[in-house]
């Protein structure tokens, strides 16, 4: 555990060092947005339009005093997908997907010897995989989760114009009601530090990949489960230094 | 010129490599040989700084690599390059993305140079019209040759190759011996290689080094290797029904 901290930490200093060449680093970061960012878009709109419209629905279902008024329910639906859902199973769903992918590709770069040519040719191999992943991530979740959070208010509406449950204009009324911008700021601090998480973690766990294909595989599923563990872990943490 | 100076590592309790010097001299194929275990490998991992010596010394036309700083390593690893077992070419980049990669690194060249030298990189290595390929649609012989083309690309000093003929048909290893031998002369580069083919070894072996149990054994040429009375290495290279024969 503790040496694993360690090798973690040196490989975050070799990372966070200026590239070795500015016009490869932004080509690189390029990539890295349409990879990590454009490519998970149709999942994230997917997972968020049913997360969305499910949240709306239950909360409906459980409303059964007069007393409450039926705004509540575009109300909890905006404070669920705002507070918890984009940001926390969104980054989780991506640390199954961007995780395991970063993984497996720099794994099989350990493997494949394609890391030894980059450090032989006097490149600093943890900088130029790791820093446009890290960099390219942290800036493109943050535009995913407020893609996510819009699909998910939109899937609830749709939710209530379709079971009727909710009239669309209770829904609309609830979800402009009682806003605090800090919620946002709250979501979008998680997400780049979910990124930040998923990102590092699964380039270490390549990065440190040895043996054949087998290998490979059970980096890319350590990856998945210790970001996993890591990105629960920080949402208790940062919800209890930010929202306490 | 490259010399290993009483360089010995151990893993662990494990030694593989045990006082070895060498000299490998500019403008000739020098050859490591062993059996496999032998710490052929590990040998030129410790040459080429990717592995620390525990003892001894690896020096670059008398510059010292072993007690250098990472930023003055860099400096000398701009002028070596390497073909490594597998090619270790970059997937996810095309043939002409893989040569021009230490270019666009290391190099200010326009976009027009650079394609000029990765061009001529691939005519020396036999290669036209494989630009666009993707390595993985690229034949074992022709992955090591895109891998020459780029450890050449920046004209090193100094080149390395780890088993060059692996996993090739003897036609095409003989192609790529050839290859890389006249490179070697041509650019007068200091060439190293790992091998445990004795077609390579008969074919282009200027220097031999045999190293047995992580020892270096025996020192000498193609022509002389098949004179010796060393046991260890007649048991080498005497090894298969082909070399008896030849014996």
């Amino acid at each position: 555990m503790i040496k694993n901290i360690g090798r973690y930490m040196i490989l975050m200093l070799e990372t966070f060092r200026k590239p070795d060449k500015g016009s490869v680093f932004r080509k690189q970061l390029m990539r890295e947005f349409k990879d990590l960012g454009i490519d998970s878009l149709g999942i994230v709109a997917i997972i968020s339009v049913f997360m969305g419209a499910v949240v709306a629905i239950q909360t409906a279902y459980n409303i059964d005093s007069p007393l409450i008024p039926l705004s509540m329910v575009g109300f909890t639906t905006r404070q669920s997908i705002v507070l918890e859902f984009s940001p926390t199973i969104i980054s989780l769903i991506l640390a199954g997907k961007v995780g395991s992918r970063i993984a497996s590709e720099i794994g099989t770069m350990r493997i494949t010897e394609q890391i030894d040519a980059l450090r032989i040719m006097g490149v600093n191999p943890a900088n130029y995989l790791l820093l446009p992943k890290i960099t390219a991530a942290m800036i493109i979740n943050p535009v995913l989760i407020i893609i996510s959070i819009v699909i998910g208010l939109f899937g609830g509406w749709l939710a209530c114009v379709i079971t009727g449950m909710v009239t669309p204009t209770d829904y609309i009324v609830g979800l402009r009601g009682w806003f605090e911008a800090f919620t946002i700021y709250y979501a979008l601090i998680k997400t780049v530090v979910f990124a930040f998480i998923i990102t590092s973690v699964s380039g270490y766990m390549g990065y440190y990949t040895k043996g054949g294909s087998l290998d490979v595989g059970t980096s890319s599923t350590k990856a998945v489960v210790y970001s996993s563990i890591l990105i629960i872990l920080f949402n208790l943490i940062l919800t209890q230094m930010l929202l306490s | 010129m490259i010399q290993a100076v009483n360089i010995s590592k151990s893993f662990g309790e494990s030694e593989i490599l045990n006082d070895v010097s060498l000299t490998f001299e500019k403008g000739k194929t020098n050859l490591i040989i062993g059996e496999s275990g032998s710490g052929k490998t590990v040998l030129m991992k410790c040459l080429v700084g990717l592995y620390d010596v525990n003892k001894g010394s690896v020096e670059y036309d008398s510059r010292n690599i072993s007690k250098m700083s990472f930023k003055e390593k860099r400096k000398i690893r701009k002028e070596l390059g390497m073909l490594f077992q597998s090619g270790a070419l970059f997937d996810s980049f095309n043939v002409e993305e893989n040569v021009m990669f230490p270019l666009s690194m290391f190099t200010k060249k326009t976009y027009e140079e650079k394609l000029e030298r990765v061009n001529f990189c691939l005519n020396r290595v036999n290669l036209e019209n494989v630009n666009n390929l993707l390595p993985s649609e690229l034949s074992g012989g022709m992955t090591k040759r895109v891998a020459i083309a780029r450890a050449i690309s920046l004209n090193p000093k100094y080149l390395f190759c780890d088993e060059p003929n692996s996993g090739l048909d003897p036609k095409t290893a003989d192609v790529i011996d050839e290859l890389i031998s006249e490179i070697t002369q041509e650019f007068k580069i200091t060439t190293i290689i790992n091998t445990h083919d004795m077609n390579s070894v008969l074919n282009i072996g200027d220097n031999i080094a045999f190293l047995y149990k992580g020892k270096l054994w025996w020192q000498g040429n193609k022509t002389e290797i098949l004179k010796t009375d060393n046991n260890e290495l007649n048991d080498f290279v005497f090894a298969t029904e082909l070399t008896k024969r030849l014996k």
